[in-house]
């Protein structure tokens, strides 16, 4: 019961990619607190606003989506903070008080 | 990431290799473990990560690494292709279990009644020697029957599977105890037997026993 078993995001990035859409894919690097999602926890993004997965409990994929697009037009990997220190992220808001980290990377 | 690292980790994952996606941070720069190229602290850090089934980040020398474990899936045999293994294949799908059903009775052993499982008709002595239950398997017995279920859990005994639970009563389970005895098992090996297998959660229906078994398969593997 790992993070991965359930939920095949990567494979569901893969299979989109090969069908022509442009993916990012976001990863959950660093947890603290009581986050609701644990590291290597993913989700998916294409262009065209296609998602699958998550990396919280829906509080900031939003906000990871919109990061997504960016990476998918640059081309260039992010490392994103989100926490109730970061003003970002209270805007956003992780209700739960917990930290995360997240990587988002381009599939080219 | 590349194509060609997708396919090899998309491959590893098909064959059920533990592998590890490295991803330096915050530049990216990424590899898979274990590889005979990768730096040995690297590589140290990854198979820990593997054995731990934590994926994390680690701060080696030459910076930050996130590694993502692709473990195989843990994997569950039920021995018993009965009306509570048909409410058990659900959940444990739904869980990620890789689910074997074992049942020598041909009538009961259909993949029309086990649609999305493996299935297996051998003899559950011969099915768990085949399927060597190790620490990421759980066993779980559910025929009532000795003949079927006795050899299962003195095979699982033997082995290192997490989990083991036996459906019975407690009269039931303490018959079984004794038989399992007489072919060697101590009280420390009979203790790691679930029995009556479940959490109590006062279950009747059969997806109501198979909510118990799968609740209490996770609190074993998350040490609850």
């Amino acid at each position: 019961m790992s993070t991965s078993e359930m939920e095949d995001v990567l494979g569901v990035a893969a299979a989109w990619r090969a069908a022509g859409e442009q993916v990012a894919v976001a990863t959950v690097t660093e947890t603290w607190g009581s986050s609701p999602r644990p590291a290597g926890s993913q989700m998916a993004v294409t262009a065209s606003g296609r998602m699958a997965g998550s990396v919280s409990g829906g509080c900031i994929e939003g906000a990871v989506a919109e990061a997504a697009q960016t990476t998918i037009r640059s081309g260039a990997p992010q490392l994103l903070d989100f926490g109730v220190t970061n003003e970002r992220a209270w805007e956003v808001g992780l209700a739960c008080g917990g930290k995360v980290k997240l990587f988002v990377e381009r599939l080219s | 990431m590349t194509p060609d690292l997708l396919a090899a980790l998309a491959a590893a994952r098909a064959a059920k290799r533990p592998t590890v996606l490295a991803t330096r941070l915050p530049d990216g720069l990424q590899l898979l473990l274990p590889s005979a190229e990768a730096p040995p602290a690297l590589a140290e850090a990854a198979s820990r990560a593997l054995g731990d089934d934590r994926s994390g980040t680690v701060k080696l020398a030459d910076g930050d690494w996130f590694l993502h474990v692709h473990n195989p899936p843990v994997r569950l045999i039920v021995v018993g292709a009965v009306h509570i293994a048909q409410a058990l294949v659900p959940f444990a799908v739904q869980l990620g279990l890789a689910t074997t059903i074992v049942d020598p009775r041909r009538a009961f052993a259909t993949d029309e009644r086990f649609p999305d499982v493996a299935v297996s008709t051998d003899w559950p002595d011969e099915a768990m020697d085949r399927l060597a239950p190790d620490c990421r398997t759980a066993v779980v017995t559910l025929t009532h029957d000795p003949k079927l279920d006795d050899p299962a859990l003195d095979r699982a005994l033997r082995g290192a599977a997490f989990y083991i639970g036996a459906l019975g009563s407690r009269k039931t389970h303490a018959a079984r105890l004794a038989r399992l005895r007489a072919l060697g098992h101590d009280d420390a090996a009979l203790a790691r037997i679930h029995g009556p297998v479940g959490l109590n959660i006062a279950a009747v229906t059969a997806p109501e026993i198979a909510l118990s078994i799968v609740a209490q398969i996770v609190a074993v593997r998350r040490g609850a």
